[in-house]
């Protein structure tokens, strides 16, 4: 079964071998390479291909799971209603805004954690370590229902916490407003994902040789300076991976919405139209459409990383 | 370093804990709250009470909070489980052999872990309710194996690669068979990366929302996130506030337990995988 995703046979010659002719030796490798990794393979094409190929047919028709007599097909007819709807354009206005905000916060603030648990020393970096992988590994609907109950005024503290700031009072109700809402949304997302941001720029860090900081400090570079000449140019890669990874997971954000304001004054995300469209209202076919659409921008977003920014993804993945 | 710089790192350090424990510590002191607390405007409970636990666990919420945990946790192992297996054959081929086609697998990895969830929604919405397979077990755990098999390979071929593979060679040339050195030698050698790959994806499947929210109606297969999203209407008399904080410290403690037991060896998946060249 595997063996029709095989890549045509040795018109590129393998990196790796360099040495001509391939040898029964390396032909049985390779049939064994496929027969270990084929079945993880497919399964991948299997739970993610497959379904986006049939909601790209999906987005075609007209089709309604509570009136499925009168499924019709309609072309690009869906595209053509979601991309005049202005629905569709808050949706990408609300998630553009919240990818930008938290993934900027997140890579100041995931650098100063990574300085930190750097600098650390030895008696509290296990401490510091094992509470910086809390955010990460809980669940985000919990993390966005604690946010949501610090700020809510019926169950919140924030509110007489910070009374004393202009704009604050006993009753601001930080749900009640678009800018309000998101901006809790992404002090939500922002406490969760800091984390996997700092730990891997933590690991970059780590890669900056000790040698080229020691010598900028005798060549009198103040700390500020071996900042941005020495210690950031040298972990640019890591500092794009974590960037391309962020933004991408940025751009899904559905969980914390969902809890939060569940879409309400003009919070909704792209994945939660979707969402909405599918699931709530059962339109099939509008709902493939804006996931198609998402799985578009998606792409997009990965493509322009790449080539943009030549982020080395064969580095990234440990392979030289 | 000077005592000053040493003063400074360590407040660092402090300042960290706090931001990572402090939503934590709020969701805990909430879910000690009586109802007549909940709005007391403060951080802690003026009186402090176990109501909200045995609500869940034992009171009318309990058969909303129970099924689901359980949900959660059988859909969570048997799809880690799934994943190690396969990620394991994919790791231990991308480590040791050399094949064309390593760098399309781990390609293909990649763009599935990018993938956005809800696309994969909308079609298995549709095609699981033709099937069957809508609000069941195996309706879940196959689309978290699109959440968890791509980091799982990932993680795993790093850890391999790293494991100096001669040995098994040089122990049979000391007279071990071929499964001897697998087993005394390979084996636990291997053992650390698989079972922190499998912690990781563990943590994935048991963070996930939209796959479980989309893919389940009753309790036969909600997962606990899902249950906790939809538990504001279950109960119309009680503001469900404490019972929610009470379930999500519930949810909160095995990751937390993992975290404290594995921390290092989490983070060097984690990393591995991502930066290290």
């Amino acid at each position: 079964m595997t063996q029709t995703t095989l890549p045509p046979v040795e018109k590129t010659q393998p990196v790796s071998s360099p040495r001509g002719s391939i040898s029964d030796r390396s032909r049985a490798e390779r049939k064994l390479g496929w027969l270990l990794a084929g079945p993880a393979f497919l399964v991948m094409l299997l739970v993610t291909a497959y379904p986006i190929v049939q909601a790209v047919y999906y987005s075609l028709f007209s089709y309604r799971l509570t009136d499925p007599e009168n499924r019709s097909f309609e072309g690009l007819g869906n595209y053509w209603v979601i991309l005049t709807d202005a629905v569709w354009w808050q949706s990408i206005l609300v998630t553009v805004i919240i990818t930008v905000i938290t993934v900027a916060v997140e890579l100041v603030l995931g650098f100063a954690l990574a300085m930190v648990m750097a600098k650390a020393l030895s008696s509290i970096r296990p401490v510091v370590r094992a509470a910086i992988l809390i955010p990460y590994a809980v669940i985000t609907v919990v993390s966005a229902f604690a946010w949501a109950f610090a700020f809510r005024i019926s169950t919140g503290f924030v509110n007489s916490w910070f009374a004393w700031l202009p704009g604050v009072s006993e009753t601001t109700d930080w749900f009640g407003g678009q800018a309000s809402s998101l901006f809790v949304i992404c002090i939500a997302e922002i406490w969760k994902t800091t984390p996997f941001i700092s730990l891997l720029l933590l690991a970059g860090l780590a890669q900056v040789p000790d040698v080229l900081q020691e010598a900028a400090k005798v060549d009198g570079a103040t700390a500020w300076q071996r900042l941005w000449k020495v210690t950031i140019p040298n972990m640019k890669a890591a500092i794009m991976v974590a960037l391309l990874f962020r933004t991408l997971d940025a751009f899904r954000i559905f969980d914390s919405i969902f809890i939060m304001t569940a879409g309400a004054n003009n919070t909704e995300s792209v994945s939660f139209l979707a969402y909405r469209q599918t699931i709530s209202r059962v339109e099939i076919g509008l709902g493939s459409a804006v996931s198609v659409l998402l799985f578009l921008s998606v792409v997009l977003i990965a493509f322009s990383f790449i080539k943009g920014f030549r982020v080395d993804l064969a580095q990234a993945r440990g392979e030289r | 370093m000077s005592t000053k710089q040493k003063t400074w790192w360590w407040i660092g350090g402090i300042v960290i804990v706090v931001y990572c424990l402090f939503p934590i510590a709020w969701i805990l002191s909430l879910s000690f709250k009586t109802t007549a607390d909940l709005a007391n405007k403060q951080f802690l409970p003026s009186t402090w009470t176990w109501e909200n636990y045995s609500t869940i666990l034992t009171g009318t919420a309990s058969d909303l909070f129970l099924p689901a945990l359980r949900n959660s946790f059988g859909i969570c192992l048997i799809a880690t489980f799934i994943s190690c297996v396969l990620s394991m054959f994919a790791a231990y081929a991308i480590a040791r052999l050399d094949f064309p086609g390593k760098k399309l697998i781990l390609g293909t990895a990649l763009a599935v872990a990018i993938f956005p969830v809800i696309s994969i929604v909308t079609p298995l919405f549709n095609l699981w309710r033709q099937i069957g397979l809508y609000d069941t077990w195996p309706g879940l755990i196959i689309p978290y194996l699109s959440l968890t098999l791509p980091i799982s390979i990932w993680t795993m071929s790093a850890f391999f690669r790293e494991i100096p593979w001669e040995m098994e060679q040089a122990a049979q040339v000391d007279g071990a068979t071929t499964w001897q050195a697998f087993r005394k030698v390979i084996v636990p050698l291997a053992a650390p990366g698989v079972f922190t790959t499998a912690i990781i994806a563990f943590f994935i499947a048991w963070n996930d929302f939209a796959y479980g929210i989309s893919l389940t109606s009753t309790s036969r297969a909600r997962p606990v996130p899902a249950a906790l999203g939809l538990f504001s209407g279950a109960s119309q008399f009680q503001d469900p506030t404490g019972a929610i904080a009470a379930a999500a410290v519930i949810v909160t403690i095995p990751v937390v337990v993992l975290v404290l037991i594995f921390q290092r060896r989490i983070v060097a998946g984690l990393t591995n995988g991502a930066v290290k060249g």
